[in-house]
């Protein structure tokens, strides 16, 4: 996984609430065995419209994407979050992202940030303003910032130390393997097995 | 201070626990398909790593199956490649599978429940959302990316934040054609798509104990539509029957420890939730979506909202977004409402009960000529189980498709698809925009509705026949 420490870029307006993985990536894009090539499928439905928002030519270079509250509900495909970062997204802020895209997010190292829902309404307005408004997310400062504002967001010390290593949740759970094996002797001798198949 | 039921579990699988840092939580069962495994595998042969337990793992094949001529090989060239995939990656890792074709194949939350190797107080994931399916037996059990499939075959555990609990409290008891699937639409509908974002919920009260396994696993199969990743129901009596006899179900004196220790898993008297809900089951009547989330519900007899009366500007916009996506307006009863197809089954309402339970209200006569109506049994067995009850007939007789077992229209991944514009009354858990096939519209119903409305054309319920 990729180091996140701080990334600047311009920023795109997705004024919608809800907006579900179905919408990210449509499930008759979930067929593919890798996890490259999905910035076709990235609101596949949506951009039909020649209105839609990563339709508009300000917003083509857009890093950031400035979400309404509710964002990534409903199904658990991690290729919604591959769909984003392989359309070169680097930052989604939100006023609430659901848990399972979210958890997604941050084993891939796409950044989720919470805002309030006004401070989300104010980065609209500027960005719908000029297009090309420069915003600066710094997890080590854990700060959005642009044109002189600076706002702060939250997040768990420990996600976010590993977003900033580029830390990979397999590897740092090897280091305590020997503790699993310790668990699994004292299992209890009822609970099921799948083999051998009874 | 007493510990909730949720509570219990967790920390009763918690194998490493830092200040600071995510609990590492054992796994207890892993749950694989075909469309969310490949990515992990291939991570795996990477990082030149193993299974590390194939005996707490299995695999079946159900989001993009075919449901028509299945002893043939898949038409789609795509679809055929992510199943092969699978296959081939469960030899290399020696994964038990069910293929197509296999007694025990079918959608991957029916088919854990009725091997039984879903038991009370395990914790169960898969790379599949509806996962919380399994937390009717009182079990932990959630959805996960995967990233997180991937850690789980590699190490049989996950680094997670604890989540908070959330009581939803549901006493009295359901009237005559009102189903645990009235009570989750109702329940999504009060506290809205993203009300148990962080929580797990613990489903309680009367009208909860009232209901069978399988209605039970209705209401925990859709948590994560109300934003909650779990949510359970304590095991009891009812519990304990169902699981007893099923293949992978402890025997002898193993039966015996596993009931004392299963009987344990309550929510303490004492136990404080972080937040609680009350809904009265006695008030409530049959739900039907109208809009594009799960949320946007309303009893059947209710008419489409005006998205004016909506306070909050959010949900202003998104109803008027979505009357405009399912081209209704406001005010428009909800029973003068036309239907083209009818979709029967899914993870939620695809058992052998939801299928008697609609069958019962379509013997002898005959749908409506201007639909379709599409029966998918959740598995093979359950196809086979309603096929000895003679169900089918019942079924092909009033004009319908039987069809072999898969997730199917659910999801719309194999050819079983919605045409844009095309309305649909679904048993299944999600409304939201294409998801049964691009363009087309969706109404969640209980199976008692989804019987009612293909006899009638138009959205009903059995008491409106």
């Amino acid at each position: 996984m990729e180091k996140f420490i701080k990334h600047s870029g311009s920023a795109l307006p997705l004024r919608r609430s809800n907006v579900d993985t179905d919408q990210i990536i449509p499930a008759v894009y979930l067929k593919r065995i890798t996890k490259s090539g999905f910035e076709d499928g990235l609101f596949a439905a949506w951009r039909n419209d020649p209105s839609f928002v990563l339709n508009q030519p300000q917003f083509k270079n857009a890093t950031i994407l400035v979400a309404g509250p509710d964002f990534g509900t409903g199904s658990s495909r991690e290729h919604a979050v591959w769909a984003l970062q392989n359309y070169g997204f680097k930052v989604v802020l939100s006023s609430r992202f659901a848990d399972i895209f979210r958890g997604n997010s941050q084993k891939m190292g796409l950044l989720t940030v919470i805002l309030t829902q006004d401070e989300i309404e104010n980065i609209w307005q500027t960005i719908e303003k000029s297009a090309d408004t420069q915003i600066t997310v710094d997890l080590e400062s854990k700060t959005v910032s642009y044109e002189g504002k600076t706002l702060t967001f939250t997040i768990d010390d420990y996600t976010r130390w590993r977003l900033m290593e580029g830390l990979d949740d397999i590897g740092l759970t090897f280091t305590k393997i020997d503790e699993v094996s310790k668990f699994e002797e004292k299992r209890a001798s009822f609970k099921p097995k799948t083999l051998p198949i009874l | 201070m007493g510990k909730t039921l949720a509570e219990k579990i967790w920390s009763e699988h918690v194998v490493s626990s830092t200040a600071g840092e995510p609990d590492l939580l054992y796994i207890d069962l892993h749950l694989i398909h075909e469309v969310t495994s490949p990515q992990a595998f291939d991570g795996l042969r990477l990082a030149n790593r193993k299974v590390r337990r194939p005996d707490l793992t299995i695999a079946t094949e159900d989001h993009n199956v075919p449901t028509l001529n299945i002893d043939k090989p898949i038409a789609d060239p795509v679809s055929k490649l992510q199943v092969d995939t699978l296959r081939k990656n469960c030899v290399e890792f020696g994964v038990r599978l069910h293929s197509l074709g296999d007694v025990d194949q079918g959608i991957v939350h029916v088919v854990g429940p009725q091997l039984g190797i879903t038991q009370p107080g395990m914790t169960i994931v898969c790379g599949d959302s509806h996962t919380s399916t399994h937390g009717a037996f009182g079990a932990l059990a959630f959805g996960i990316g995967t990233s997180e499939v991937e850690h789980v075959l590699a190490t049989q555990t996950l680094p997670l934040l604890r989540p908070k609990t959330m009581a939803i409290n549901v006493e009295g008891s359901l009237k005559a054609g009102v189903t645990s699937k009235d009570i989750i639409l109702a329940v999504i509908a009060k506290i809205g798509t993203g009300g148990g974002q962080g929580y797990i919920l613990e489903y309680r009260g009367s009208a909860i104990r009232e209901l069978s396994m399988e209605a039970r696993m209705t209401i925990c199969n859709m948590s994560i539509e109300a934003g909650a990743r779990a949510g359970l129901i304590a095991p009891d009596q009812t519990t304990f029957d169902y699981v007893k006899g099923k293949p992978h179900a402890p025997t002898g004196a193993e039966w015996d420890l596993a009931v004392a220790y299963w009987k344990t898993l309550t929510t303490d008297s004492d136990a404080k939730f972080d937040k609680e809900v009350n809904l009265n089951a006695d008030e409530l009547a049959p739900f039907v979506t109208w809009g594009t989330n799960p949320g946007q519900g309303l009893p059947l007899s209710a008419s489409v909202p005006n998205p004016s009366d909506f306070g909050n500007a959010e949900d202003r916009g998104a109803a008027e977004r979505a009357l405009e996506y399912m081209d209704l307006k406001p005010g428009t009863p909800l029973k003068s409402i036309k239907v083209d197809t009818v979709f029967l089954g899914s993870c939620t309402n695809g058992r052998i009960e939801d299928l008697r339970s609609a069958a019962s209200i379509i013997k002898g006569k005959k749908i409506a000529s201007s639909l379709r109506l599409l029966v998918v049994p959740g598995s093979a067995r359950v196809r086979l189980q309603a096929e000895s009850e003679g169900l089918d007939k019942v079924f092909l007789d009033a004009g319908a498709e039987w069809r072999s077992a898969g997730c199917s229209m659910c999801l719309g991944m194999n050819p079983d698809q919605l045409k844009p514009g095309e309305r649909a009354a679904s048993t299944s858990n999600r409304n939201f925009e294409g998801r049964q096939g691009k363009g087309g519209r969706t109404h969640l119903v209980s199976p008692l509705v989804a019987a009612a409305t293909a006899l009638k054309g138009t959205l009903a319920s059995p008491a409106d026949l």
